[in-house]
């Protein structure tokens, strides 16, 4: 029988299988952040251990850096520590670090694609749950924790009982209007937040494959968000073009030679899938949610269901549209807004602030909307400058900050106030996650930008 | 990271019986500045336990003083989103040594297994049918015995057998964690990474 993309990929890694237990997985590339990895690397001199592969590892700073005034010294006390620790561990234990303040710097799922060190066929990990992006190049990518951040950098290894295999395969043209964004929060409100875990997932069909890279990673990063280990996409030419030549990329022979392993990676017509579920990609509409989790979410054009249609129990379901202030049966259209965030490792990328600057150019921001736009990395930012978006945006009454996680979750002082609505294009809508009390709507770029415009949940659709 | 070793655990419970609740939930992110792995039980729900000006909000089980013990109760996929390993930190700091519940988040379970913290599988009926039990008598004793498997409520006789792979159990019982067996795997790994591309 033949194997899926996935097998190929975690069955090459395998360095020994222990029975009734987890298999010990190879990890090709290690990603590392200040807030996660700090008791790792305390971890590690308690037990007397150095890193195995320093150049297997990657340090950056993005969690709790700040998006103002980062020539400033951090004001914050504890972050500068946790900043301060990460720098001393990566120079001690001699791992590259692309501290604040780099050019390479941004958010850990931004900077990997961006630089050629995330590569298909490979095996990536990070003690961050949002991982599951870099499975749009066809690795497989997942978050984990502390203990195993400790784990990796030790042996370079984590232990991991091989998930079961989920393909979701969508076919057809999706509609003017509906981003990867949208396709990603339309499949977990159908499947729920809870509804693919234990599984890894391959994303296969017409609307993936018509996708650019960002859009691969956009969706790949929401797998979590349904509870999937992870979610990957098989390499194809839009992937290989899309890496090739980026600094940590294999050149030369090296190059040819990874290209006949990438070429093998796709899932035999054979091959088995514990669980298959296919849409129709041109049923899908622009996508926002109205609870505090992202299975939480409908048609922007729909009306908030019934606590009697859902697969949570009822107490569960009131609490949380009690949390947001919202009932049963409203519309979402023409709920007013108070802030908006364009930014995170879901949409934080050039293609996200292209689509945004689409829809505000030559039209102003909503007087009483703040807006806080944090590009996904310094590339990012720059290529913002140089494609003359930044002119747009600041014509439109809009600021470009700094990059890093921001108020994706609030980490830092980029906090949504208490009971204040938030349209934004990150990933978790859960209680006090954008702020303590904040409300979140998640959408896409262009929902945000809409929205940013008008002061209320809008259909972006008016304004394409 | 050491911690003490798991065998029979009898307890009474709290019950939180709210599905979906995420990691954010179980400790907020502005309390993961700290860079050691002490403390966080103090932050524990706290977004639940406090209201915004501070105050206890009494409502809340963790500030009902009827309910106590080392075994946490909570409904059905706990421990969703980030994969903070402070959620768990958090919970076994707190006094926890076992969470059960319908449905876990696997990177939640993955670190709960690795810090000493047992995630306990039932089904949904029986997790309602504990929470019943919690919430008529909190005083009533659970027994959860790691070395047969078994789930137990003495009074009711009630028992369960629950599952949990065999290397995990051993790593629990032993107050082993998985650094402890890679670390007597260097040379097969270092041979092994030669034949890996990348
Ligand atoms: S942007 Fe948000 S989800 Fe992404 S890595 Fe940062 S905190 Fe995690």
């Amino acid at each position: 029988m033949g194997k899926t993309l996935f097998d190929k990929v975690w069955d090459k890694h395998v360095v020994r299988s222990i029975k009734d237990g987890p298999d010990v997985l190879f990890i090709d590339r290690h990603m590392v952040h200040e807030v996660t990895s700090p008791v790792a690397f305390r971890g590690l001199e308690n037990r007397n251990l150095k890193v195995l592969f320093p150049k297997k590892t990657f340090a950056t700073a993005d969690h709790n850096t700040p998006t103002l005034n980062q020539h400033l010294p951090v004001k914050d006390p504890l972050s500068s520590k946790q900043l301060l620790a990460l720098e001393k561990n990566a120079k001690k234990h001699k791992i590259l670090y692309w501290g604040l303040g780099h050019k390479k710097n941004g958010i850990v799922h931004v900077i990997g694609p961006e630089h050629g060190i995330t590569l298909p066929g490979t095996t990536i990990v990070c003690g961050d749950s949002h991982t599951s992006t870099h499975g749009a190049f066809g690795a497989i990518a997942f978050g984990i924790g502390t203990s195993e951040v400790e784990m990796v950098l030790s042996s370079q290894c984590v232990m991991q009982q091989k998930p079961k295999r989920m393909r979701i395969f969508i076919d057809g043209k999706l509609q003017k209007g509906v981003t990867p964004k949208d396709v990603a929060l339309f499949i977990i409100s159908k499947l729920s937040a809870s509804g693919a875990t234990g599984f890894f997932i391959e994303y296969s069909g017409e609307v993936f494959k018509d996708m650019s890279m960002e859009g691969r990673m956009t969706v790949c990063n929401l797998s979590i968000e349904m509870g999937a280990r992870g979610g990957m996409i098989a390499p194809d030419e839009k992937t290989l073009e899309y890496i090739k030549d980026r600094e940590f990329t294999p050149k030369g022979n090296a190059w040819k030679n990874a290209q006949k392993y990438w070429n093998s990676l796709y899932s035999d017509i054979d091959a088995n899938f514990d669980k298959d579920i296919s849409f129709d990609g041109s049923l899908i509409d622009p996508m926002i949610t109205f609870g505090t989790n992202p299975g939480m979410g409908i048609s922007i054009s729909n009306k908030i269901p019934s606590s009697r249609d859902q697969s949570d129990n009822e107490k569960s379901y009131k609490r949380s549209l009690n949390y947001m202030n919202f009932n049963e049966g409203e519309n979402m259209i023409g709920k007013k807004i108070d802030y908006v965030f364009l930014g995170s490792c879901t949409n934080g990328r050039i293609e996200d602030f292209r689509a945004f600057s689409k829809i505000v150019q030559g039209k102003k921001k909503a007087d009483d909307v703040i807006a806080w736009l944090v590009p996904g990395s310094h590339k990012v930012r720059n290529s913002i400058k140089e494609e003359g978006l930044l002119d747009i945006l600041n014509d439109a009454g809009f600021e470009l900050r700094e990059p890093g996680c921001s108020a994706c979750l609030a980490m830092n002082e980029d906090k949504i106030p208490a009971g204040k609505y938030v349209i934004s294009t990150s990933n978790r809508n859960f209680e006090g996650r954008q702020g303590p009390g904040s409300r979140t709507l998640l959408a896409s770029p262009i929902a945000v930008a809409a929205a940013a415009i008008t002061g209320k949940i809008t259909d972006p659709r008016k304004y394409l | 990271m050491a911690y003490e070793k798991f065998n029979i655990l009898k307890s009474t419970a709290v019950p939180l019986p709210i599905e979906n609740i995420d990691t954010d939930q179980i400790i907020p992110a502005r309390f993961l500045k700290a860079t050691e792995r002490l403390g966080f039980g103090d932050n524990l729900f706290r977004d639940w336990r406090y209201s915004s000006d501070n105050n206890l909000n009494e409502n809340f089980v963790l500030n009902n003083c009827i309910y106590d013990g080392k075994i946490l109760i909570a409904g059905k996929n706990f421990g969703s989103g980030s994969s903070r390993e402070h959620a768990a930190w958090a919970i076994y700091d707190y006094g926890f040594r076992c969470v059960i519940s319908s449905f876990f988040a696997d990177i939640f379970k993955n670190n709960c297994l690795n810090i000493g913290v047992l995630p306990l599988k039932v089904t949904q009926e029986d997790l309602d049918y504990i929470l019943e039990l919690v919430f008529e008598n909190p005083s009533l004793e659970i027994t959860v015995d790691l070395m047969n498997q078994k789930l137990i409520i003495p009074d009711k006789e009630f028992q369960r057998f629950f599952e949990i792979n065999s290397f995990k159990k051993n790593n629990l019982m032993n107050g082993l964690d998985d650094i402890d067996y890679l670390k007597n795997m260097k040379d097969e790994i270092i041979n092994f990474s030669n034949k890996i591309p990348f």
